[in-house]
């Protein structure tokens, strides 16, 4: 018999999920209920992944197919925690739009729920299971707002796409099944040594999936649109969640059944990182819309991710993995910058919106200076550390090319930052918005403003926490 | 371990601006504020003082030094100081006040937040010039950055987006390069602490690649020729305290980093690299001191003369003579005064008529004569007259280039005769001449603060000019030490 206790936390969300949709259809203006159950249970959920996982070491369960480590932990507790907050400061938002409805959270709930099958994942079968779970949910959700042309076009863009990238992955994984004969990845990393002609065929198949799902370039195009189009607390959900999941798909995928063939995929980590980090700077000088810009930023980031993730060193998964839990937090506080620029139920996101902020709301320009500056990664600010460790991890295997095309392309990047900078603080002053927020949304940017403030004094604990990450 | 007064130093201002920040802003002249900030820069500067005099000229090893283990295993918070530093330290605590009182005028709306930005500014300075651990050099020497980019943004003229951003891409571009060298000279030594750094040395091969990295952070920033358009531009827009901090401080960290770390890390390479330096540094003083004689604006002609004296101070720092680098030292604190100094007498005259074109002034020696010989006195130390502190710094520049080359000796020997030109020729279009513009004629001599302000610069001015021994004591044991460790660097490798 297996040891339930370690799957305990799939096992209650999904309960919750099924109990939470019954509930839905017996209880007459459920949502509210529905949401403050979702927040506790994504809480309870968390809680549990702790006690139940995180101190054990390296477990497999139901034939190797499922894998709890620590990385796993880890990345399920972050996913969670960033899905809490969310779906916590998106209460307002989606009450002014007339979309706070049961099924939201519920949603929401389903695609942790793939993402955290996804995290666990050892074998291609079980993988793909997730995958799908989370993306099903993600396309309802990007259409949420369907009374709104752009966000079904989001949607449809969406689903479109991604259904093309997943028919893509799932060929790559029928190709690695042949030559390999299993889906299990540990098996997969035994059998493939070989140079084989098709099975590069195979990688490149399943890394243009997997680049496709954190957007990078050149598999990016969905992202601004979908970005853009999807309310704008969905595409914070889009910005900071599911890409630590398909981050940790990405990093087992290289280092577990395809270790053995870095030479054939390291120039391909390294030349989407290169295209995402250049491509996501220059696209986004040009952008008005504050949800397009940062779709465009996200791409950037990602970029520097994939840089810690080529060079095949325990140190640049960790760095990796660090600089993906800042940009997070980073995310969580410039959109909730972003929810509070309202204005008697209207919510604005041109970047003109923002001319001459620092008049009217001084506390609120502040906050978006430092986390603008943190986003362009300018010392001591939490951004500045996130690429610090990328690089170090980077100069370590002498990549000088890579390290000095990413650092150039932060200088464009810093001018993009620098525009919004400048729009709040230089340009004339617009009417005021309004100031009657949410606790929470005041509260998540407080706490994020002050965590990318004052990371300097205490850098070493989040290394602390990821140092015990060793795949390789 | 005794009180960190150096880390005191540096967090000092910090509370100054936390304690500004929780105060409420009112409009107009906030008092409160500026007596905060003000006499938060006072006690730094006593501190200082106070550093000093205790510190012990006769070695040239580091002091004060605190060492805190800050990311495990990889950087530690270091801060010293020796000699060299000292004087730089002194130097930012001596000037932040006196931009302080100047604001009075220059600054008009949100004048908490603008001091909030000086005070910052100051402490990031500051650590600059105490950091002893490469990574812990980078982040102040960037995190400048901010707050001078909303200096110049915020309260600057009618360029002044173009300038903010010209300023701060311009600073970042040459810094990344930096960041890369520094992270690579981990990888080779194993260390980013500079004094073990010293010590070990770093293998010749590497040397010149992370010379120019390191380099091209420091060209953008002295400004050297041809990278010193940002510096023009950000010092016309920006208003007289920004401009005073960016003359007389923010320039001199380069001049600092050069010394420091491109000798003290990379002998071989400096080594190679000297004709460079020289070729740059001699255009930078004979070519930007023919554009200076060109310019219309006061302001534009001030930052160009800068470019020229920050090439002098290049040229003496790769003479790798001890003459050469304690002129460039001293002639790196005389410029802080005098440039600091002539910016707001710059500012004086542009409170009270609005405009900076030279044109626009003339005859006002009878109208406002305490500013027109307090003026003089900044004009002939800018050129170097004997007895001023601009002299011995130029002096011993020149004694060391000839000892080392004639040939660039003798064009930069031009470059003085230059300074003269356009010094003098600027202060003859201002202050001499017939009284055209007749609105002149209802301007108000210095007031109190100005008074003070620019007083405050003239005396050390004239004393260091007169009397330099307090300067060339507290650097002689640190230059000779540096130039004794280059050469041994140079001739094991």
């Amino acid at each position: 018999m297996e040891n339930l206790n370690l799957i305990l936390p799939e096992i209650f969300i999904s309960l919750s999920i099924m109990f939470l949709l019954i509930l839905g259809v017996y209880k007459k203006e459920g949502s509210k209920l529905t949401f403050n159950i979702s927040l506790l249970v994504l809480l309870i959920t968390a809680v549990i992944t702790f006690n139940e996982t995180f101190a054990i070491s390296r477990t497999t369960l139901f034939n190797d197919s499922v894998v709890i480590d620590y990385m796993a932990s880890l990345m399920k507790i972050i996913t969670l925690l960033g899905a809490f907050l969310a779906l916590i400061i998106s209460s307002s938002y989606l009450k002014t739009f007339k979309i706070f409805k049961i099924e939201y959270p519920i949603l929401i709930l389903s695609s942790v729920l793939g993402m955290m099958v996804m995290i666990s994942s050892n074998d291609l079968m079980v993988f793909y299971m997730g995958l799908e779970l989370q993306s099903l949910a993600l396309y309802v959700l990007a259409t949420f707002n369907r009374d709104q042309l752009k966000s079904s076009e989001a949607g449809l863009k969406y689903f479109v796409l991604s259904a093309l990238s997943s028919g893509l992955l799932l060929y790559g994984c029928s190709l690695i099944y042949g030559f390999s004969g299993s889906t299990n990845f540990n098996i997969i990393s035994n059998q493939l040594n070989s140079n084989e002609y098709v099975l590069t065929f195979g990688i490149v198949f399943i890394l243009v999936g997997l680049a496709f799902k954190i957007s990078a370039v050149p598999f990016h195009m969905w992202a601004p649109d979908v970005y853009q189009g999807s309310p704008t607390t969905v595409t914070l959900f889009f910005t900071m969640v599911p890409k630590i999941a398909a981050l940790t798909v990405f990093i087992r995928f290289l280092y577990v059944p395809f270790l053995n063939l870095i030479d054939q995929w390291q120039m391909i980590i390294i030349f989407l990182s290169i295209a995402s980090m250049v491509f996501g700077a220059v696209a986004a000088i040009g952008q008005t819309n504050i949800k397009r810009l940062i779709a465009y930023s996200s791409i950037g980031h990602i970029g520097y991710t994939l840089a810690g993730l080529a060079t095949a060193s325990n140190e640049g998964i960790q760095s990796s993995i660090i600089y993906i839990s800042i940009y997070l937090v980073m995310n969580l506080a410039l959109f909730s910058c972003l929810l509070m620029l309202r204005r008697k139920d209207q919510y604005y996101e041109d970047i003109d919106n923002l001319s001459g902020l620092s008049k009217n709301h001084p506390l609120l320009s502040l906050c978006l200076l430092v986390i603008l500056f943190s986003l362009a990664g300018i010392p001591p600010l939490a951004g500045f550390f996130a690429k610090f460790y990328v690089f170090k991890a980077v100069l370590e295997q002498s990549m000088y090319f890579l390290a000095i095309v990413g650092l150039l392309s932060t200088v464009v990047a810093a001018f993009y930052y620098l525009r919004i900078i400048k729009v709040i603080y230089f340009d004339k002053e617009k009417d005021k918005y309004d100031t009657d927020h949410s606790f929470w949304l005041k509260f998540s940017l407080t706490v994020s403003t002050i965590l990318i403030l004052l990371y300097f004094i205490f850098p070493s604990q989040l290394i602390e926490v990821v140092s015990r990450i060793n795949i390789i | 371990m005794n009180f960190p007064i150096l880390s005191s130093l540096i967090l000092l201002p910090i509370v100054g601006a936390l304690f500004l920040f929780f105060t409420k802003d009112k409009e107009g002249n906030n008092l409160t504020a500026k007596y905060v900030a003000l006499f938060t820069t006072v006690v730094n500067f006593l501190i200082s003082i106070y550093l000093w005099i205790s510190f012990d000229q006769s070695t040239s090893s580091f002091q004060f030094i605190e060492d805190r283990t800050w990311i495990e295993g990889f950087i530690n918070y270091k801060v010293g100081i020796d000699g060299i530093s000292i004087l730089f330290i002194i130097l930012t605590t001596f000037i932040t006040p006196l931009c302080i009182i100047s604001v009075n005028n220059s600054v008009k709306n949100r004048l908490r937040d603008f001091l909030i930005a000086i005070l910052i500014m100051e402490s990031f300075m500051i650590g600059v010039f105490c950091a002893l651990d490469l990574v812990v050099f980078y982040l102040f020497f960037e995190a400048g950055l901010i707050p001078m980019f909303l200096i110049i943004g915020i309260w600057g003229g009618p360029k002044r987006v173009y300038s903010a951003f010209k300023f701060f891409l311009y600073t970042l571009l040459g810094s990344v390069l930096m960041l890369v060298a520094i992270i690579s000279i981990y990888w080779i030594a194993g260390t980013t602490d500079v004094i073990q750094l010293y010590e070990l040395g770093i293998d010749a091969k590497y040397q010149n690649l992370l010379w120019l990295a390191f380099f091209s952070s420091f060209a953008v920033k002295t400004p050297m020729w041809p990278v010193h358009t940002w510096l023009p531009d950000a010092h016309v827009e920006a208003p007289t305290a920004g401009s005073v901090l960016l003359a007389a401080i923010l320039l001199k960290m380069a001049g600092y980093g050069f010394i420091r770390f491109s000798l003290g890390l990379f002998p071989d390479a400096s080594e190679i690299f000297t004709p460079l330096i020289y070729t740059l540094s001699v255009i930078a003083i004979v070519f930007t001191s023919l554009i200076a004689l060109m310019q219309e604006d006061m302001k534009k002609l001030i930052a160009y003369s800068s470019v020229a004296h920050m090439g002098f101070v290049t040229l003496g720092i790769f003479t790798i003579q001890q003459q050469g680098i304690e002129g460039s030292i001293i002639q790196m604190i005389s410029h802080g005064l005098v440039s600091a100094a002539l910016f707001l007498c710059v500012g004086v005259v542009y409170d009270r008529m609005h405009s900076r074109l030279i044109s626009s002034y003339g005859g006002i020696v009878t109208i406002i004569p305490k500013y027109s010989i307090l003026f003089m006195l900044f004009t002939l130390a800018a050129l170097g007259l004997p007895g001023t502190s601009g002299f011995v710094g130029e002096f011993l520049i020149l004694m060391g280039a000839f000892k080392d080359n004639f040939l660039v000796a003798v064009i930069a020997s031009l470059g003085v005769i230059l300074g003269a030109a356009y010094m003098l020729w600027l202060y003859k279009r201002v202050v001499f001449g017939k009284l055209i513009n007749t609105d002149l004629k209802s301007m108000v001599d210095l007031n109190k603060s100005e008074y003070f302000i620019l007083t405050c610069l003239a005396i050390p001015t004239l004393f260091f000019g007169i009397y330099p021994d307090p300067l060339i004591n507290t650097i002689e044991v640190s230059v000779n030490d540096l130039i004794n460790m280059y050469n041994i660097n140079l001739n094991n490798n």
